[in-house]
């Protein structure tokens, strides 16, 4: 029982990670059907800034926190203004070897400045070293530091999304495009927005990470994002809380088949979740199922 | 107010609109009927903005508005409550009455209009925390009705109003269309209920594969023989 609970705070805190990282992907989707690739690479990117904001500007961890989800924000609408902005009238699976470039691009770009290896965030201190026992538990305060930044992001979200003009132009959009043109919404500033989202979260993914387990390197996004992916697909693609669940879904799964069975097979399994979700419930966890309509 | 000329519209070889010209004067309830695929749900969807032209200009209150984007147009006083409803599914009643208001800032004038939009639809105000896509069909037709007058538009564009309503829920929607031209909107219909659209209409066009046949006053065109064997049923 100590060891499950051990597991479900260990998975809760990976879960977080794949939740806000998750979330991006989603929302992304809503509006534009776009699977964004480089989603995984702009969370590698939040690590590095947090990275330099601790490092280099001695900066505390909030600041450092707050700058690296603004920059990631630019960035994102930054990247969606060059690379997929040009082609939204293009094939989707332009759209998509795009997408797949832009990842490539930061990837490579990260490591030609930051160097291939991989460097560690600064050893923590004050609150941040502590570690908690309750009974035999021990939960770090990293943990509860992403648990509850993760939890007040949530809400955040939820509130731009369900009470703001914006938000709800972002609904909208992920709706019904047309008619959302229809009520004067700009579906490209919308699309920003969302991209400005998105990457913010994806921006404080990354520093969290970061403090959470130390070490960061230029190719950090790709199996993380792969996940997310699959958390968003699993909640059901385009629905914010279905990333949600999904994000900590696949970090419990991930979690308790390495505490329990053999970590070896982690990824197999989050994998194998997909391919069954893909046969029993295409639509994901909350998805409906679409019939096309006449 | 409205001035269409020479309009042409393509998807990709589909030579969809084929130089149409129309006008609709201030008003106005001018109709636009013609069996399904003749166009005019496109031509629609070009003057609002959501298609671009190949070629052709589009002139509202004597401006050229021709490259104006869907949402400067939504802004000068055009809006459209498009084919098939398209409400916002998942949002509230009150949600998709807000986003008619999108381009609007004046508070107090947003709530006097959804009180009109509620006494114009008081089953609208009944559900007003229900979820769009739970309404009948009929509901959802009035919603997006009151979502195209949040925008206090001047121009209002109805594509297929009457599309699988009851008859009496049809008759109804065309006394409500009546009475929000009377109320100082214009009005451009399209319908495949080529009669009772003829009954309000001041002046209608027909269209046929993307050309505009016939045209005249509302009166004219149902006593037509021409309009009576292809589109009154005799
Ligand atoms: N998105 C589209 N892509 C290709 N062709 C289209 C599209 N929309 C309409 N069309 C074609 O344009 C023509 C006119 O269609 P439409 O404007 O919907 O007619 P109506 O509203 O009068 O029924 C039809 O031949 C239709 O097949
Ligand atoms: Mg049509």
């Amino acid at each position: 029982m100590e060891q499950f609970l051990q597991q479900l705070i260990n998975g809760i805190s990976l879960g977080s990670i794949y939740a806000l990282i998750a979330l991006g992907y989603t929302m992304v989707y809503g509006v534009i059907k776009l699977i964004n690739f480089a989603h995984g690479d702009v969370y590698m990117l939040g690590a590095y800034i947090g990275y330099f904001c601790i490092t280099n500007l001695n900066l505390g961890f909030f600041p450092s926190l707050l700058i690296s989800m603004l920059v990631c924000a630019l960035l994102g609408a930054t990247i969606e203004k060059i690379a997929y902005k040009p082609l939204r009238n293009a094939s989707r699976i332009a759209v998509l070897i795009t997408a797949i470039g832009v990842s490539l691009f930061l990837e490579y770009g990260t490591m030609f400045f930051v160097k291939p290896d991989p460097r560690s965030y600064p050893p923590l201190t004050g609150f941040m070293a502590k570690t908690f026992r309750v009974g035999n538990l021990l939960i770090t305060s990293q943990q509860i530091l992403i648990i509850i930044i993760t939890v007040v992001l949530m809400i955040a979200l939820q509130l731009i999304v369900k009470r703001t003009r914006i938000g709800k132009a972002m609904r909208a959009v992920s709706l019904d495009g047309d008619a959302a043109q229809l009520m004067g919404i700009s579906v490209d500033r919308t699309i920003s927005f969302t991209f400005i989202l998105g990457s913010a979260l994806a921006g404080a993914a990354g520093i969290l990470v970061g403090i959470y387990y130390n070490s960061i390197n230029p190719l950090m996004g790709t199996m993380p994002g792969l996940k997310a992916f699959v958390a968003a697909v699993f909640g059901g693609i385009g629905i914010i809380p279905g990333a949600m669940i999904g994000g900590y879904f696949i970090g419990l799964v991930e979690v308790m088949v390495s505490g329990y069975g053999n970590s070896m097979y982690r990824d197999a399994v989050v994998f194998a979740i997909l391919i069954i979700i893909l046969i029993v419930k295409p639509s994901g966890l909350l998805g409906k199922e679409t019939r096309e309509k006449v | 107010m409205l001035e269409i000329t020479n309009l042409n519209v393509h998807f990709g070889v589909i030579h969809a609109i084929k130089g149409i010209s129309l006008t609709v004067n201030e008003g106005e309830i001018v109709t636009l009927i013609g069996a399904n695929g003749a166009g005019k749900t496109t031509t629609l969807r070009t003057i609002s903005g959501l298609k671009k032209p190949t070629s052709g200009t589009i002139t509202f209150e004597g401006n050229d508005i021709t490259n104006l984007d869907a949402r400067q147009r939504v802004k000068i006083g055009i809006s459209q409550v498009p084919e098939g409803r398209r409400v916002f599914s998942t949002m509230t009643v009150l949600e998709n009455l807000e986003l008619g208001a999108y381009l609007r800032r004046d508070k107090a004038g947003i709530n006097k209009d959804y009180q009109m939009v509620f006494e114009r639809f008081p089953i609208l105000a009944d559900r007003k925390k229900q979820m769009a896509g739970t309404l009948s069909g009929g509901e959802q037709q009035m919603l997006a009705m009151g979502r195209a007058l949040m925008s206090r538009p001047k121009l209002l564009f109805l594509d297929e109003p009457s599309m699988g309503l009851a008859p009496l829920l049809v008759q109804e929607i065309f006394d409500i269309i009546k009475d929000i031209n009377d109320k100082g909107t214009t009005i451009l219909l399209v319908e495949q209920n080529a009669s009772m659209a003829l009954q309000i209409a001041d002046r209608a066009y027909v269209m046929e594969t993307g050309k505009i046949t016939l045209s005249g006053t509302g009166k004219e065109l149902i006593q037509s023989e021409e309009i009576k064997k292809a589109y009154l049923g005799g």
